[in-house]
């Protein structure tokens, strides 16, 4: 039967949502706009018998989940652009050694220190592989307090499946706002996939008692230029599975538009007052939401593209995710941008009146 | 329905609390809800502010940018709200802090005041909830039945005790506009 719908902050249903996905482990370092995250896990998860520490930093809160991650464990941390600026590191290596965590940023705007005010300028950060090195990883975009809560449950299992991080790109309006939220089923941790890469004492959980353990030895190093290149390439082929089979969106009366917004998270909000303002003037406007950020979903913008369709992205930034869209539309649309940053969000009635111009129409 | 509401006052008059209880009964009563308070590098005395929408339909933004009503519980909110709120809003004015009155003539202005009649029922503190009574009223848009099961599971047990209050104060909030 379903739970009862709660009221709830963006940050607390993240919280809550990972924990009943089965979250071991969470490491963080507070930052604003979070920190409701990182209190609701102090106060949650040593009651239920996990494991939560504040590190000293957040290079070292990222490190601690990539040896819980690697032991077997479920791991997260959490931060704000600053924050996860620093834990690019960390991200990096876990990427380079294939090891399954979820890492979720309540974004703010930069550069820099910047402001704390809710932001979109962490894209480019987020999608293109943030530290060094060729790589990617999975990130999702929530609109509301529920999705949040369903895509950071999702994430872990998305992660393990992928071999992989997982990052949820939220923004502090996500993170500060309370909304209605049916939370997801706590997960029965011992009916866990079997994790055989993994190194520590967690390896054999769900497999055949006393199996022996392998001696997994998991890590980024390979000094061996053409054994290098081989795993890289080999990664390189699961990342096209995952855009053929993870590219994930909610298209919004994109087929009888005149225009159609493109935009993620608080954006899309935006967009979708925008619309409903539009429609009462008579103006068809449509909303493609990406909520895969990477992969991108391509395949429809194309698609879109090709039917004629021309685009307007919507960002809080100075326009990072326009770039895919126009990348996907590849020449075949127009694609158009409006963006307020700094921590603005921009309003419906800007975003119409923006709309209203490039169509032409008072 | 769609009810966008800006609400302002200074810390400690209980606006987060009041944007908070307003969308958890709306959430109650079967409404979309969303509840955003603005955050900042805040200090003692500074503005608290709260953009609240309920509604019957999914809701779009939410930031409120052009209120459909305001509740201005201290002097320093009137012309935020009056910068911002929409040709015919609804101006709900704490009348007993709040002296001025807003220059544009396009509102519908209510006065309520929310500090003699909380202290009539008891309590100068719980004026903010006496302005969701009337708030309650004058828009219609959380009906503010079943109160008292809603409260309930609102606060937590140890502070049961307060309910009565609260239901007190939301009838004088909304006998205040009869």
């Amino acid at each position: 039967m379903a739970e009862d719908m709660r009221l709830m902050k963006g940050n607390e249903a993240i919280g809550e949502a990972a924990i009943r996905a089965g979250c071991d482990a969470y490491f963080g370092y507070p930052i604003t706009p979070q920190n409701e995250l990182t209190a609701y896990m102090a106060k949650n998860m040593l009651d239920r018998g996990r494991v939560f520490i504040q590190a000293e930093a957040e290079v070292s809160a990222m490190s601690m989940v990539y040896g819980a991650a690697a032991a077997g464990g479920r791991a997260m941390t959490s931060s704000s652009s600053p924050g996860i600026s620093l834990k690019q590191e960390g991200i990096s290596y876990a990427c380079g050694a294939d090891i399954p965590c979820v890492i979720v940023n309540v974004a703010r705007a930069g550069p820099g220190l910047g402001g704390i005010s809710p932001a979109q300028g962490d894209y480019f950060q987020a999608t293109r592989g943030g530290g060094h090195g060729d790589y990617y990883h999975l990130v999702l975009a929530p609109k509301s307090v529920q999705e949040a809560a369903d895509l950071s449950y999702e994430a872990f299992e998305l992660a393990e499946k992928w071999r992989m991080p997982v990052m949820i790109l939220a923004d502090g309006l996500i993170g500060q706002m309370m909304e209605g939220v049916v939370l997801p089923p706590e997960r029965d941790a011992s009916r866990r996939p079997d994790r055989p890469w993994a190194a520590g004492g967690k390896a054999t959980r769900g497999g055949s008692p006393g199996a022996p353990k392998p001696n997994n030895h998991l890590c980024s190093m390979i000094l061996d230029p053409p054994a290098l290149e081989a795993s890289i390439k080999a990664r390189y082929e699961r990342y096209e599975l995952i855009k053929a089979e993870c590219a994930r969106f909610e298209a919004v009366d994109t087929e009888r538009a005149e225009l159609v917004l493109v935009a993620y998270g608080t954006s899309a909000r935006v967009c979708l007052g925008a619309m409903q303002k539009a429609r009462e003037r008579g103006i068809k406007l449509g909303l493609f939401r990406p909520i895969s950020l990477w992969p991108f979903p391509s395949a429809e913008i194309r698609r879109l593209a090709d039917a004629g369709k021309r685009f307007l992205a919507v960002e809080m930034s100075m326009g990072q995710m326009v770039e895919d869209v126009r990348l996907a539309a590849n020449g075949a649309g127009s694609v158009d941008f409006f963006g307020r940053c700094g921590g603005i969000v921009p309003s419906e009635e800007e975003v119409l009146a923006f709309a209203c111009k490039l169509l032409g129409r008072a | 329905m769609t009810e966008r509401t800006f609400m302002a006052g200074f810390g400690g008059q209980g606006i987060i609390s009041l944007g908070q209880l307003w969308v958890y009964c709306g959430m109650k009563e079967g409404l979309e809800v969303t509840f955003f308070p603005f955050y900042g590098a805040e200090k003692r005395g500074g503005i608290a502010r709260a953009s609240v929408v309920v509604s019957s339909e999914e809701i779009a933004s939410p930031l409120v940018t052009s209120p459909d009503s305001c509740v201005v519980m201290s002097e320093d909110s009137l012309p935020i709200c009056e910068g911002m709120a929409r040709p015919g809003a609804l101006i709900l004015i704490n009348s007993s802090l709040v002296k001025g009155r807003p220059a544009r003539k396009d509102f519908r202005v209510v006065e309520v005041p929310c500090v003699e009649l909380a202290e009539g029922i008891g309590d100068a503190k719980i004026a903010n909830v006496v302005m969701m009574g009337a708030l309650s009223e004058a828009t219609g848009a959380v009906k503010l039945d079943h109160l008292e099961d809603v409260l309930k599971s609102f606060f937590p047990e140890a502070k049961h005790r307060y309910i009565p209050l609260n239901i007190r104060a939301i009838e004088a909030g909304a006998r205040a506009l009869r």
